[in-house]
């Protein structure tokens, strides 16, 4: 359970989200609380439909919830309507993603990826690309810094797209089954790699997971079943 | 922030250059279309401008010997001398015709001028080899395009030319080289009939008792001459003098004479306006046509790459790229394709223009003009694209 001390990162509550109107509609959501501190890792778990995605997408600001709140650090950022008129400008500030499948920018190289977001943000080419050197070295993918996405192996793919969602210091991190390509010895290093970073940078790391070698390695662990989160206590705690 | 079209580009840069080709093709060829139009003006410029001529006169009501079959007296040339402002008239024809040449037929227009009276006029007016036409019979100039040398023999109809002189740009509006010759071997080439046709005729006029009267000997003869005889040209070119606007003495010679009179501006006008109207008309067709080929292909590739980075749009979106971000990328990758496209086809043009058989004239100015369409195409083109890439929704990479 989140110590009452700590301070939250992420607050969810009640949210919802329904797709369609009328006899169509459909609640994807129907009642979804969360909350997470700083520097923790927890775990998205639920069956396929039962809305992980929709969650993801709702926290992401991609898609708009229903109805609810969603508070950032100190800022809400979604009070039954959204409270940002620049969406584009909190996911590149606050949220950082980590895809299923790596999606890196396959025209640029292994530095620039992960320096785009910083660059996006305002910051210098040589900036952007010094914080992306520092952050490659510390996933430990510095030597393939020049080299092209199609060059890298699945798991180093996978430690680009991190450095690319830790560049601009986001206070949360939504992985989407970050390790699903991965074989289970990789998963586990992946997992690693983000428990280290989220101790490192203090940012909170949502996963969402169906991986069963990972999910032991959370301390708290969110299920989600027919649009509601239950917390539960992970084997990691 | 890093150009992410220079980036794309860079990485798919043989997808780029190879597509790049095949338009500068494309344009290369709609260059070279503007080129034959420009070409066609040009030639009947310098066709008037060669000339020396100041005033053309033909045949009443016919629009000259360029447009319209005109046959003039040839002796009205000396009468023209009396009117005030006329410097010199000479008489001119033009036959459009084959002449053999090593096995091989070359298509030339033939031009009968009067040798020796006034070269400026009527005749080349700057000879690259040789010499002006000296002798009334047999001697000919020829237009470097017709490769014939100085001394070859070239027949035309029954009588052999040996080549004195060679010009270069003497060209009908059709882009025939012309060929100079002694204007009575000129008449002589232009209404000549075959042997058979003149035996006939001499039959039948020597058949016909009206002109073979026992009482009147040598008639028959004077008649047979007579029909032999051409006594016409196609115009007589007049130069003015210094003092005298040629539209003063055009009045004069309209008033004097029932003759058609044209000033220069006057026969260029016929020649653009008339002869090369209806290639113009086609050349236009073929240039929107080309460019709406052009414009269709840039769309269809620049939509096609931005098909191929969907997922990466959606991740941008998703990072916090800006929508204008992705649209000056799509728009910039459309440009440099146009820019490609434009060079290619430029140094095509440029490199195939001189193997034509016929003039192509590249002006610097329609290139400038071509660029701007060009460039105007592509952004036109790749809005299908903006659209698909704007549509992209940041959820898709998730």
């Amino acid at each position: 359970m989140v110590n009452a001390n700590n301070k939250r990162v992420v607050f969810i509550e009640g949210l919802r989200k329904r797709y369609g109107k009328g006899e169509a509609a459909v609640d994807a959501l129907i009642h979804v609380d969360m909350q997470i501190t700083p520097g923790e890792v927890v775990g998205l778990v639920g069956p396929s439909g039962s809305g992980k995605s929709t969650l993801l997408k709702c926290l992401g600001a991609v898609i708009e919830p229903t109805a609810g709140r969603i508070t950032l650090g100190d800022e809400v950022i979604y009070d039954n309507n959204w409270k940002l008129s620049n969406l584009r400008a909190l996911r590149r500030d606050k949220i950082g993603f980590i895809f299923q499948m790596p999606y890196l920018i396959q025209f640029l190289n292994v530095v620039d990826n992960v320096a785009l977001p910083s660059m996006l943000a305002g910051r210098t080419n040589k900036e952007a690309r010094k914080q992306a050197l520092a952050l490659l070295e510390a996933l430990d993918v510095a030597h393939r810094a020049n080299a092209m996405p199609s060059q890298l192996s699945g798991g180093e793919q996978q430690r680009v797209s991190i450095a690319r969602a830790l560049i601009n210091r986001p206070p949360v991190i939504l992985a989407d089954e970050p390790t699903a390509p991965l074989d289970s010895e990789r998963a586990l290093v992946v997992i690693r790699i983000l428990n280290q970073m989220a101790h490192q940078y203090k940012t909170a790391i949502i996963i969402v997971t169906h991986d069963e070698k990972i999910i032991p390695t959370f301390k708290r662990i969110y299920s989600i079943r027919d649009g509601k989160t239950h917390e539960m206590t992970g084997e990691g705690a | 922030m890093i150009n992410l079209a220079v980036r794309d580009i860079l990485y798919a840069w043989g997808k780029f250059i190879f597509t790049g080709l095949g338009l500068g093709l494309l344009i290369g060829v709609t260059f070279t279309m503007a080129g034959v139009y420009r070409g066609k003006v040009n030639d009947a410029e310098a066709l008037l401008k060669n000339s020396g001529a100041d005033l053309w006169l033909v045949q009443k009501n016919t629009l000259g010997p360029f447009a319209e079959p005109s046959k003039v007296h040839d002796h009205l040339y000396r009468e023209i001398f009396a009117i005030p402002g006329v410097a010199q008239a000479v008489n001119v024809t033009y036959v459009t015709m084959q002449v053999r040449h090593r096995k091989k037929d070359i298509r030339t227009m033939v031009v009968g001028v009067d040798p020796g009276v006034y070269a400026e006029l009527g005749q080349p007016q700057y000879l690259i080899a040789g010499r002006q036409i000296t002798r009334n019979h047999y001697e000919a100039i020829a237009d470097l395009a017709t490769g014939f040398k100085l001394g070859e023999h070239i027949k035309i109809r029954r009588n052999y030319y040996t080549i004195v002189g060679l010009s270069r740009r003497m060209v009908a509006t059709g882009g025939d080289p012309m060929i100079f010759i002694p204007l009575k071997d000129a008449q002589d080439v232009q209404f000549l009939k075959d042997n058979t046709a003149i035996i006939k005729q001499r039959r039948r006029t020597s058949e016909n008792p009206v002109f073979n009267r026992p009482g009147v000997p040598g008639l028959l003869d004077a008649v047979i001459t007579l029909q032999q005889t051409n006594h016409f040209v196609n115009a007589i070119l007049v130069q003015t003098k210094p003092n005298y606007a040629a539209n003063e003495v055009a009045k004069s010679i309209r008033r004097w004479k029932q003759l058609q009179v044209y000033t220069n501006t006057q026969m260029k006008k016929i020649l653009l306006g008339k002869i090369i109207a209806a290639s113009a008309k086609q050349i236009s067709m073929f240039l929107v046509i080309l460019a709406l080929v052009s414009a269709a292909i840039i769309a269809f590739i620049i939509y096609t790459l931005t098909l191929g980075k969907i997922r990466e749009i959606a991740v941008l979106k998703l990072i916090g790229a800006k929508n204008l971000s992705i649209i000056w990328m799509i728009l910039q990758q459309a440009l440099a394709l146009g820019i490609i496209g434009f060079m290619i086809g430029k140094i095509a043009a440029t490199l195939w223009a001189p193997i034509f058989p016929k003039h192509i004239m590249l002006l610097t100015s329609d290139s400038a003009w071509g660029f701007i369409t060009i460039m105007m195409i592509c952004v036109l083109a790749s809005i299908i694209a903006i659209r698909a890439a704007l549509k992209v929704d940041p959820a898709e990479a998730i």
